[in-house]
């Protein structure tokens, strides 16, 4: 079985997982730029995260072949912190590498006029790189927050078909099903989805246009949530090339909208350097 | 040696190897025309010109990769040089991918800069991203002080990067460098583990010599 992982937050997660990640089928994933936990109080601070989604998680993957990609953004909650802003005006920077392959995550958190501000120019700017966006609903105000999300999506230059709405749940997915854009779901532990309830919503609305991620972070979370939400598909009555679908080419057809995917098998695990094995990685 | 190597050779290894030669030339004149256009050329050119192993490489470019070459091409035909060279380096560097950070680096001893660039090659000592530790170790770490570059030429023993990748170190390595390896060689021996064999054996070659001399 081959795993994309289309949202998770490897430079929260340590070196073993992803050795057990690589273990359990997850050949490629995507790791949008988010919040730390702890709050940022300048543009540099970004940047530093930035450089480090193009170049030591991609090399940390590489290690196991998995190939890593990233989307780019200022994310929703640091949008209302003037000291963060100035970010927006690096971002195009980032927008020109090879590894970036969306505008993400972007959205609303608390739904301020801030928010409304970063979240339209973003997608614009979205729209000026040829990148999809991948775009985050709120955990306080979920429903009326995915309105006003797809409200925004219809103004933006996207198309539906290049935005992933995405955190969904059984109370938002029809909406976001009706909308034409791509449809996400974090399958977390406790405060988002489940394998079998995500197993169930396949079951409902289909295959096409659906994205499941671990959304791993910092947080209680697991990265091979993926993987169980294919247990839980198979043992719903899906069968394997149902699995490849959802896990594998879905992924692979949204992202591959930036011109940019590389999901080619990665050279063998244990990359070689000059004919070097870099798996010690010592200091 | 390889800090002789020209433009020419570097054309001369990338000929046939570019997948898209046109867009490299077109590439290479606008940015000796405008050279603000660098910023968005630059990251473009392993989707552009390709990634893989530069073939047939001179002896100056083991290790080089197609995109690194491009990337050398791109920022010699700058049309400026010194502090104002050495400060667009730098924000390729700062702002680059690790491929665009690697050729910054493999460009640095082609650059009329003089020593400006050796800040690059610090922070790239500092990563653990054996790519960018090799690149540094090339024909620009003449600029090193010897402390730091001792240190760097250890770093790549630890990280398994092969010693022939390091510019000039039968003629650097010193007594010094030798206590160092020979201090590792001990560490290693009393947690049962050996040093790769280059390094062994560049360690041998130095006690020898303080032992002759």
């Amino acid at each position: 079985m081959r795993i994309f992982d289309p949202h998770i937050h490897m430079s929260s997660r340590t070196t073993d997982d992803y050795d057990r990640m690589a273990a359990a089928g997850v050949r490629a994933l995507v790791e949008p730029a988010f919040w730390l936990g702890q709050p940022r109080t300048s543009a540099g601070s970004f940047t530093d995260y930035f450089d480090s989604l193009v170049g030591w998680e991609p090399f940390r993957a590489s290690q196991f072949g998995i190939r890593h990609h990233c989307a780019i953004a200022l994310n929703p909650k640091e949008a209302n912190d003037p000291r963060c802003r100035d970010v927006l005006g690096l971002l195009p920077r980032y927008l020109a590498k090879d590894g970036v392959v969306a505008v993400g995550e972007v959205g609303y958190d608390s739904m301020t006029a801030a928010e409304d501000e970063a979240f339209a120019a973003q997608l614009a700017l979205a729209a000026e790189h040829g990148l999809p966006a991948l775009v985050h609903t709120p955990h306080r105000d979920k429903l009326r927050g995915t309105q006003r999300t797809l409200d925004v999506v219809k103004e933006s230059g996207l198309g539906p078909g290049q935005v992933v709405v995405d955190h969904l749940n059984e109370v938002t997915v029809g909406l976001v099903a009706d909308s034409g854009c791509w449809m996400g779901f974090s399958i977390y532990p406790g405060t988002k989805m489940s394998p079998a309830r995500m197993a169930a919503i396949l079951r409902q609305y289909g295959l096409s246009r659906m994205l499941v991620n671990s959304a791993a972070d910092w947080g209680r979370s697991d990265p091979l949530l993926t993987l169980r939400t294919a247990e839980a598909m198979r043992a719903a009555g899906f069968t394997a090339d149902q699995v490849d679908h959802v896990l594998w080419r879905n992924p692979v057809e949204f992202f591959g909208q930036s011109g940019r995917l590389d999901v080619s098998a990665a050279p063998e695990p244990a990359t070689t350097f000059a004919d070097n094995s870099i798996q010690r990685g010592g200091s | 040696m390889s800090d002789k190597l020209t433009d020419g050779d570097l054309r001369v290894a990338l000929d046939g190897a570019v997948a898209d030669p046109a867009w490299l030339a077109g590439a290479v004149h606008r940015v000796s025309e405008s050279p603000a256009a660098i910023g968005a050329l630059f990251p473009a050119a392993g989707r552009r010109c390709g990634r893989g192993p530069l073939p047939g490489g001179a002896p100056g470019l083991a290790g080089w990769t197609v995109d690194d070459a491009a990337r050398v091409l791109l920022l010699t035909a700058l049309p400026v040089r010194g502090p104002a060279l050495a400060g667009e380096a730098g924000r390729l560097y700062r702002y680059g991918d690790a491929a665009e950070k690697r050729g910054v680096l493999r460009a640095l001893p082609w650059l009329d800069i003089g020593a400006a660039g050796v800040e690059l090659l610090d922070d790239a000592i500092r990563t653990n991203d054996p790519r960018l530790v090799a690149a540094a170790v090339g024909p620009y770490a003449v600029h090193l002080a010897d402390p730091v570059w001792r240190q760097a030429v250890l770093k790549c023993v630890f990280m398994d990067i092969p010693l022939s990748l390091v510019s000039g170190l039968a003629g650097r390595a010193d007594g010094e460098l030798g206590r160092m390896l020979a201090d590792l060689a001990a560490e290693r021996r009393a947690a049962g583990r050996t040093l790769p064999a280059d390094a062994a054996a560049l360690q041998a070659g130095l006690t020898d010599a303080e032992e002759a001399g």
